[in-house]
């Protein structure tokens, strides 16, 4: 068509010079105001097609899950040797603390899969997936409390103010259906009554990117995007017939004053309609069969769990949304943790194997890149209390873990190792930008040249940093 | 003395040695426009600048083979290599010609891994630059704007001020003409919003209409443009005296200043910051000179005698955001803030990107570290604390903050502290008595002593389960209960005719038959939350609480402790465990019930809380008749047995206090006393505040931070301007006031024209240099950079008159051209760069609401005052913030609803949904340009946002109220209302088809249409028939969602 070759050549013209993206089209796409029509071109072949982000808010303890630490039993009570310590900074909650008692963790660990992945007995069904899974037990970050830890796990830094991941892929690759945006972000409560940190809006934000590659958030209940259903007294047919008759007004303007920006605007209100029915459908779970909600546990049948959005990760990884990422809040057990964090795996899951698993059996997680993790560990001494059945842990930045399944992964692998405390990374460190240069490999990006320029700079996720982890590819 | 275009442009020589002296912009000719040379700012400097500086440039620390590109001299020095990188002339002789035109992967510059490289024609542009001389020039934004005389243009006649000579140049230059002025009332509502934000009403635009007509028809040819072009100037007038003005242009501000109503981080607080934005508003109403403007918010506090309103103006370097988690360490964040002085400053004043320079030196632009830090010094001395106060109440700012004034509020305060003086005064006449009743007290202690008597239970439930009640031991006996929430109600006729205390002993139960045997766990307790005591009254199922206070005796729990359970407030419990002694006692004063009340028995109900299953507990419970002066609790027991001479000041003081608390008079007084306390906390705090800057007596030292860290502190530094920007005059103090100073120099090279683009820019939708926040090498040099020099200029010599720029621009033939494309310019300049067409551009975020609610006829028009709250979608707050009930949208009433947008609630965390979806930033960080998409959620919000379905109603009703008879006029009616202009034929002819069909549609659903015209809160009009507003609802709506409607046309 003549009319959007030309909006492609202005779009083009306007894109040269502000970005040294290789992709393109997406960007292109998204100064044209549509969506990208079959996405972006990746810089080589992707392995992955979009990803699923299992973040646990709060930082979950490594201790209790993933880090396993027999001999910690030994050391009850323990003060923590300063030769482990080395003088690193606590937060303003521990750093009085008269003493940094070792609390071994409560919770048993046994080896999991044909790979042998020691995994905690908190995590029956994740114990399933094992074999599936690239369990990363060395990553570390800067930030020691949770506002700038989650903004550096999502942007690549600290303060506020840069892209998502999310907002990264949308700009980079665009999206698979037009009908639906192409970064999708769902959050659940817990069950349990645990110390639920915040989350800000900007943790899914498009920083300077333009907005439009900023996460929608779906909510349960009527309107899983904003504004999406229409006022009452107006019908769906009566809806079509107020665009029509909007799409004829602005045609005469267009034909009037030929801005392509009037065109985009039809075009968008086309797409509004037309995700007025997409989203709904793809809300409705009353088809899905009962095993499939057996499969996700007893939470899945209620709106708004992470059960319930485990499965709709999964109908949306369906339909080719391009980054999903769900928030699981309330790991932050700075007291109480054995209790706290035995129901937040409760919460989580058999979800979360489920997803996994069903992907598996759909085909889907050969091209469906799962990531499981929060904004960074908990320390190996206790914070408060410690009796045998009782502590809590403090933030901890220089050691946690996380795990990657699914497309391009290396399945039943396990990447790096702490200290006998859990304390520092003494093999294979992670970073963040570590495991974000990972990730956009995964999607056929070179973290390096997927750029904005921003104020004179070309910004990219991983900032100046970022090693592949080249062990966690298959 | 840097003067003239032709020696600075090859100069290499800082600016800084040039100092501020005598830079005052000077008119020169204009040159020749000849043929197209290399220029080594416009062609050059990107080239070297995002190709080669990154290695080899102004940062020593990634220098690479000791090749340095960025200043003259040292490009044509050898590098390591000894080979000379260039030789001015010979390109042949030029290692870095050579090194970029070869196709040796080893030798190519730049390395192929580096993911750049250069086409044929960049080469071929440096070969030539290189042959031609390798000439330098300073970047042109750090050269003084020179003013030159516009130039002269083949078709004069279409100027109407000097900015149309220098668009219009260009354009010839580029064989376009301008376009055909935009018709009226595309022109007026262009104008109208530009200048307030709204659109005029149709009554304002038929008088413009009257006006200028009435110019066009009463002159002759020659005198038609000037008479014209002054009625337009005064309607232009009209418009910037419009209060509305001050809150347009506040918008902007409050982007470039990070302004919001929370603190941004973690939990994300409120703070209170509507004084300063007042303060804004206030300011460009009063069309307060941009100097005046710039040094009053940097640095009002140091202003001689400054007034409330030059501190309160001070709160722009306090809008950053303010981290108040429990665990953050106070230097990490205090080094956050000041480089976000630092970075705000830089980017709003003089458009440069500080913040690479907070790590290392900056790699594009000539910034050193040493100057970030010694910009940093200046925002350094601020007595804060760098984190903010998580433990004060909600309503109250971090210090430093101010006081503003409230008048009725600090009477209330005074008149509540009046009335504690006098209770006061009361409360130490009963002490004096008191204090002499010491002997006469003492002897009724020896003397009365104090009984207990059992009363039988005739009633016990557990849960409403009935439970075994021990006639033998007067007891009450419950078994193990679970987990959770227990409730106990027990029953006991009174032992005597006026009981004033009671006795609760709980001890452990040994096994029973139907109950567990005893646990000895030490963790076998549980808590009791509340209890309440009844008097029961004959004959009526109603029962009279009492009024209950914990007291305390020998081997009793504390007062204090006892209180948790009878305070009324179920989350303070007492624990209840298995004590030492055997049984825990809890000892509870009655106040006497009236004569008047008949009462056979005793209510008591319990809320008891258990975290796991209880043991089983037996009760007793006791009455007694003594005074209450006479339950003493074990230490005043053993004060009294000291003789009277022998005891201690604070054993008496102890003693004294006892008896005063015992009071009954005395007791209802303090509580009095203390509550009018609360109020007048409560009243203080409503008392709005302001953040301020203010200035520490000895400034803390500063630090260069290595790499950026807080905690690695390296050399120190002074405050200071940057190196490579003309000094600070010797005269200047070097503080925030001397900053101030410095920037509004007339001779300083970046301030005014930084502040010109921005106005250019709100007027324009893109600045003359459109990355308006980067005005260093890696931005866009300007379109019209003779024309940004010029007005620069000339905004200095008119005292920096901000509604003076902006009438210069509005009252241009270049503004007030069409908006409309040709297939020409849509081929030749699709960015309108050139300015061959007038701007055309979607409205900012609040102005596409104002719009509505003005159109609307909603709009409550209330200038200024603390921040309110709109329609809201639920739900949004709830799935993120923490805690469950606090920091929760509650939807505001009244005219909250319909207040101008900027007035909304801006909580960071969450930030307005609609104003996101229009790409209004987070107010995180300063943000100079906002990004403008095209999204299909912006189409959901103007279609199904109540906001938008309330304002079509209310339009559609003014429509029918006020359109005339028939449904063509009433939508035409509408149509201007939105548009300003009437609708042609053919949109006619859709309106009027979709106003029949929907017609058709609601007459057959009257629940649908009573549905649309319930959205909102504004009351449903009368209408005789809902059908037809109905319709026309539909109709607003469509009118309110077009494609020019929210655009600035």
């Amino acid at each position: 068509m003549l009319e959007s070759h030309s909006l492609q050549h202005i779009a083009r013209r306007q894109f040269l010079g502000r970005s040294s993206l290789g992709i393109g089209t997406a960007a292109l796409a998204s100064l044209l105001g549509g969506a990208a029509r079959g996405g972006g071109q990746p810089h080589f072949p992707a392995r992955a097609r979009r990803v699923i982000w299992l973040t646990q808010a709060g930082a979950p303890s490594q201790l209790e899950l993933f880090d396993y630490k027999p001999h910690l039993k030994e050391r009850f009570n323990e003060e923590l040797p300063d030769s482990v310590r080395q003088g690193q900074r606590l937060t303003g909650m521990t750093a009085k603390q008269a003493r940094l008692p070792v609390a071994p963790s409560a919770y048993d660990f046994r080896p999991c899969g044909e790979s042998g992945i020691w995994l905690s007995e908190l995590l029956p069904h994740t114990a399933r997936i094992a074999d599936r899974m690239c369990l990363i037990r060395s990553l570390y970050t800067e930030a020691i409390n949770h506002d700038p830890a989650m903004t550096l796990l999502q942007t690549g830094h600290q303060i506020a103010g840069r892209p998502s991941l999310g907002a990264w892929l949308s700009y980079g690759l665009g999206t698979e259906n037009e009908n639906l945006p192409a970064y999708v972000v769902m959050i659940s409560r817990p069950s349990g009554p645990t110390n639920a940190q915040p989350l800000h809006e900007r943790m899914w934000g498009a920083g300077f990117l333009p907005s439009r590659h900023q996460g929608v958030r779906f909510s349960p209940g009527k309107d899983p995007v904003l504004f999406l259903s229409n006022p009452p007294g107006i019908t769906a047919e009566r809806r079509r017939a107020m665009i029509d008759d909007l799409v004829a007004l602005n045609r005469l303007k267009e034909e009037d004053y030929q801005d392509p920006e009037t065109q985009a605007r039809i075009d968008q209100y086309e797409l509004a309609y037309r995700m007025q029915s997409a989203v709904p459908e793809l809300a409705d779970v009353s088809n899905e069969p009962k095993s499939v909600f057996e499969h996700y546990g007893p939470e899945s049948q209620k709106p708004g769990t992470f059960a319930a959005n485990c499965l709709l990760a999964r109908r949306l990884a369906e339909r080719g949304v391009r980054f999903i990422q769900l928030y699981h809040r309330g790991w932050d057990q700075h007291t109480n943790l054995p209790s706290g964090i035995k129901s937040q795996c409760y919460d989580v899951d058999q979800p979360t194997a489920a997803l996994v698993e069903e992907l598996d059996q759909r085909g889907l997680l050969e091209d469906t890149l799962v990531v499981w993790g929060g904004e960074f560990g908990r320390t190996v001494y206790s914070q408060g209390t410690l009796t045998a059945t009782d502590y809590g842990r403090d933030h901890h930045p220089r050691c946690f873990a996380m795990w990657m399944a699914g497309a391009g992964v290396r399945p039943g692998t396990v990447i790096g190792e702490s200290d006998d405390y859990s304390y520092s990374v003494v093999r294979d460190p992670v970073h963040i930008h570590d495991l974000n240069a990972t990730v956009l490999h995964l999607l056929g990006i070179d973290h390096t040249r997927l750029t904005f320029r921003h104020q004179g700079r070309d910004y990219r996720l991983t900032d100046v940093h970022g090693e592949l982890v080249t062990a966690a590819l298959a | 003395m840097l003067t003239c275009r032709t020696v600075s442009r090859c100069l290499t020589v800082c600016l800084a040695t040039a100092g501020l002296v005598a830079l005052l912009p000077t008119t020169v000719q204009a040159e020749p426009l000849g043929e197209v040379s290399i220029e080594f700012n416009r062609d050059i400097r990107p080239l070297l600048a995002s190709h080669c500086l990154a290695c080899h440039g102004r940062d020593a620390a990634d220098r690479q083979s000791g090749a340095r590109f960025d200043v003259r001299d040292a490009a044509l020095a050898p590098a390591d290599s000894g080979q000379r990188p260039i030789v001015p002339g010979d390109p042949d002789a030029s290692e870095l010609v050579r090194r970029i035109e070869s196709r040796d992967p080893a030798v190519v510059m730049p390395p192929p891994d580096s993911g750049k490289s250069l086409s044929e024609e960049q080469q071929q542009m440096l070969r030539q630059w290189v042959r031609e001389g390798a000439v330098f020039e300073e970047h042109w934004a750090f050269i003084p704007p020179v003013r030159i005389s516009p130039p002269e243009n083949q078709h004069a006649a279409w100027v109407r001020n000097p900015i149309d000579n220098f668009i219009l140049a260009k354009l010839e230059r580029a064989g376009l003409s301008p376009s055909p002025e935009a018709d009226r009332a595309t022109l007026f509502r262009r104008l109208s919003l530009d200048l307030t934000g709204l659109p005029p009403t149709p009554g304002e635009f038929d008088a413009f209409e009257r006006d200028m007509s009435a110019v066009v028809a009463s002159s002759a040819d020659g005198a038609t443009s000037i008479m014209e072009d002054g009625v337009y100037t005064d309607w232009v007038n009209r418009l910037l005296a419009s209060p509305h003005f001050g809150e347009r242009m506040a918008v902007d501000w409050l982007d470039a200043a990070r302004f919001a109503d929370t603190n941004g981080y973690q939990v994300d607080r409120d703070r209170e910051a509507y004084a300063w934005r007042d303060w804004v508003i206030a300011a460009f109403n009063a069309n307060m000179p941009f100097d005046q403007f710039t040094i009053e918010q940097l640095a009002g506090d140091l202003l001689p005698e400054a007034t409330l309103q030059q501190r309160v103006a001070t709160g722009f370097h306090r809008n950053h955001m303010l981290n108040e988690e429990g665990g953050i360490i106070p230097e990490e964040f205090l080094a956050e803030y000041c480089a976000d002085r630092v970075e705000t400053t830089a980017t709003v004043w003089m458009g440069q990107t500080f913040l690479c320079a907070r790590c290392h030196d900056h790699k594009y632009d000539p910034f050193t570290q040493r100057d970030f830090y010694s910009l940093y010094a200046f925002f350094h001395n601020v007595p804060e604390v760098g984190v903010g106060n998580y433990g004060a109440t909600i309503r109250r700012n971090a210090p430093p903050m101010l006081q503003l004034p409230a008048p009725e509020l600090e009477a209330k305060v005074a008149s509540l502290e009046r009335e504690r003086a006098e209770l006061q005064t009361l409360v130490a006449q009963f002490e004096t008595a008191i204090a002499d009743g010491l002997s006469d007290w003492e002897g009724r202690v020896r003397r009365d002593l104090v009984q207990w008597e059992s009363i039988r239970p005739t009633l016990a439930q557990l849960n409403e389960q009935p439970l075994l009640l021990d006639a033998e031991r007067a007891s009450v006996l419950i078994p193990a209960f679970d987990a959770g929430e227990t409730r106990l109600v027990v029953e006991a006729p009174w032992t005597a005719p006026r009981v004033t205390a009671l006795r609760l002993e709980w001890t452990p139960a040994t096994a029973t038959e139907g109950t567990e045997s005893i646990t000895t766990s030490p963790e076998a307790s549980f808590q009791l939350d509340e209890l309440k005591a009844f008097a029961l009254i004959e004959g009526s199922a109603a029962a009279q609480p009492l009024s209950l206070h914990a007291a305390e005796t020998q081997h009793s729990l504390s007062t204090d402790e006892t209180a948790k359970a009878v305070d009324g407030a179920p989350k303070s419990s007492v624990q209840i465990s298995r004590p030492e002694g055997g049984s825990a006692i809890l000892i509870i004063e009655l106040d006497a019930l009236p004569d008047v009340i008949q009462s056979p028995s005793l209510r008591l109900e319990l809320s008891l809380k258990a975290s796991e299953r209880s043991i089983p507990w037996e009760l007793q419970i006791q009455c007694s008749d003594a005074a209450n002066d006479l339950l003493l609790p074990k230490d005043i027991h053993e004060i009294l047995a000291i003789d009277t001479a022998n005891r201690r000041e604070e054993q008496i003081a102890r003693v004294a206090g006892f008896r005063k608390s015992k009071h009954p008079e005395l007791r209802r007084l303090t509580a009095q006393v203390a509550a009018l306390a609360k109020q007048i906390e409560a009243t203080g705090l409503e008392i709005p505040t302001a953040l301020v800057m203010e200035e520490m007596s000895t400034p803390r030292p500063t630090y260069i931070f290595m790499r950026g860290s807080y905690d690695k502190p390296g050399e120190a530094v002074v405050a200071d301007t940057p190196s490579a920007l003309p000094a600070m005059p010797p005269q200047l103090p070097r503080n925030r006031l001397g900053l101030a100073q410095w920037l509004v120099d007339p001779s300083h090279p970046l301030t005014a024209r930084v502040a010109v683009n921005r106005l250019w820019q709100s007027v324009f939708g893109v600045g003359l240099v459109r990355t308006a926040e980067d005005f260093g090498t890696q931005g866009e040099p300007p379109s019209h950079p003779e024309l940004l020099d010029w007005l620069a200029a000339e905004f200095v010599e008119s005292g920096w008159d901000v509604k003076g720029m902006l009438r210069l621009m509005v009252t241009s033939a270049t503004y007030r051209q069409s908006s409309r494309w040709t297939p020409q310019l849509r081929m030749l300049d699709p960015e309108n760069r050139l300015l061959a067409r007038g701007p055309r551009f979607r409205l900012q975020a609040e102005f596409l609401r104002d719009q509505a609610l003005a159109a609307s006829g909603l709009l409550v028009p209330q200038i200024g005052g603390p921040s309110v709250r709109p329609y809201h979608p639920p739900g949004l707050y709830e799935q993120v913030v923490s805690g469950s009930s606090a920091n929760i949208y509650v939807v505001g009433t009244g005219s909250d609803l319909y207040r101008r947008s900027l007035y909304t609630y801006w909580k960071r965390s969450v930030p307005n949904p609609a104003m996101l979806v229009f790409d209004a930033p987070f107010r995180e960080m300063c943000a100079m340009r906002r990004s403008r998409t095209n999204t299909p959620l912006q189409a959901l919000n103007l279609m199904n946002d109540p906001t938008y379905v309330e304002a079509a109603r209310l339009l559609a009703w003014r429509m029918l109220r006020d359109g005339g008879q028939s449904p063509a006029e009433q939508m035409e009616y509408g149509f201007r209302l939105v548009l300003v202009r009437p609708p042609r034929a053919s949109e006619r002819e859709i309106l009027s088809q979709a106003y029949d069909r929907n017609l058709a549609e609601f007459q057959g659903d009257p629940e649908g249409a009573a549905g649309l015209l319930g959205v909102g809160e504004s009351p449903i009009a009368e209408a005789d028939d809902l059908a037809v507003l109905a319709a026309l609802t539909t109709v607003a709506s469509t009118i309110l969602n077009l494609d020019e409607t929210v655009t600035k046309e």
